[in-house]
């Protein structure tokens, strides 16, 4: 099938296109809704921006699409960016947010449009692991849960980061791969890419718990 | 635990099998997993019990699979979704339309451990009407049957998911395999 990739440049999109893939099917495009609001119900936004950049590393057509973040509106928006897609299907990175997967299939159901959830229920600290194993590179973008502050903002995710986000799940139930927004995530380097992304400068801002990272010039 | 696949793409097993097998591993069985046009007279003859899992929305190619072994077999038998509805033609029942995306709420009766009003994911644009077969007990919500149990075999069918919501569901079909 020719599938559209829901992309927000983070873990789960990439490794759910990676994924189909793997699977035979054919990355057509990426898809990127580019939230006015921070604190969209349905798409990431941290570095999104850097989206444009990852197409170009996995020489994939990537269509973007402006919403304004607003509930019940962005599915109106992610209807009409699906319907310029021309795709026999979507694939997505939902793992969860059945509020996410719920809305995702009735847009597509609406379009006449398959949907690969390869991720939906996979066991949190499992996912991360396939994802060392299978050579992704990810980075936190964005915090926005106690007790992580700025100094995860940057952080790989390697082995030593699962150790520590395990106990946080153990002492403070933050959502190890980050499901609940306490933290979100950017991918550096996959199998998919024809080679690591550079970010160049970059900056962390925010305040308390919160704090996203900030590209201050065009990554390649 | 034998685990039944309907899907078409395989691809789609990772949606709505390999949750499934999660959880069946969780209670404590060995799974295997067998697409449903590859079931063998040797698999239902091992199996000590067996799921059959769901599919995606767009996806019926399941509904063209001779299933009549549904009719005769003893040991406990799950059908999710694709799962029910294969269960429901093997016995007669017809196919009808009704698009049922998200949660809903559902009120049971005794039914694997479900009791009262209980929240459900259904993810189907179609279902089977068992209301004229009367060998099984129906548990319906706006003229959808939304669960269903035989009444003198262990057979048991749910239209909507419960690897995405009601683990205690799959749990307790898994505890009644192992009195079987």
């Amino acid at each position: 099938m020719r599938l559209g990739v829901l992309f927000s440049g983070g873990k789960d999109s990439t490794y759910a296109a990676y994924l189909a893939q793997q699977h035979g099917h054919e990355l057509a495009c990426l898809i990127t809704l580019v939230s006015e609001n921070p604190d969209s119900f349905m798409f990431h936004t941290p570095t999104i921006a850097v989206t444009a950049a990852q197409a170009a590393l996995m020489r994939l057509p990537h269509l973007q699409v402006a919403t304004r973040g607003e509930e019940e509106r962005e599915i109106q928006d992610l209807q009409k960016a699906l319907a310029q897609a021309e795709v026999d299907g979507i694939v997505t990175g939902a793992v969860g947010s059945v509020y996410q997967a719920t809305r995702i299939q009735r847009v597509c159901h609406e379009l006449g449009l398959h949907v690969f959830n390869p991720l939906w229920q996979k066991d949190q600290l499992e996912l991360l692991d396939e994802l060392i194993n299978e050579g992704f590179e990810v980075i936190v973008s964005a915090v926005a849960a106690y007790p992580l502050d700025k100094h995860w903002v940057g952080r790989r995710i390697d082995e030593a980061f699962i150790k520590d986000v395990r106990l946080l799940q153990e002492q403070h139930h933050i959502n190890p791969a980050g499901e609940g927004g306490e933290f979100e995530t950017l991918v550096i380097n996959c199998p998919l890419f024809s080679k690591p992304l550079v970010l160049g400068e970059t900056v962390v801002r925010g305040a308390g718990n919160s704090f996203r990272l900030e590209v201050r010039n065009a990554p390649h | 635990m034998l685990l039944i696949s309907t899907c078409a793409e395989a691809l789609h097993e990772l949606e709505f099998v390999t949750p499934v097998e999660r959880i069946v591993r969780g209670a404590g069985h060995v799974t295997t997993v067998r697409h449903v046009t590859a079931v063998s007279a040797d698999d239902l003859a091992s199996a000590e019990g067996i799921v059959i899992c769901g599919t995606s929305l767009k996806d019926n190619d399941f509904l063209r699979t001779d299933c009549s072994w549904l009719t005769t077999i003893t040991v406990p038998v799950l059908g999710i979704c694709a799962g029910m509805h294969l269960i429901g033609l093997a016995h007669g029942g017809t196919l009808n339309n009704a698009v049922e995306i998200g949660l809903q709420t559902v009120s049971f009766t005794d039914f694997l451990g479900l009791n009262g009003p209980t929240d459900v994911f259904s993810l189907h644009t179609s279902y089977i009407d068992f209301t004229k077969l009367n060998s099984f007990r129906v548990h319906t919500t706006g003229g959808v049957p939304q669960a269903v149990a035989h009444r003198h075999r262990p057979l048991y069918g749910v239209l909507f998911h419960p690897e995405v919501r009601r683990h205690e569901l799959l749990t307790a079909f898994c505890a009644r395999v192992q009195k079987q």
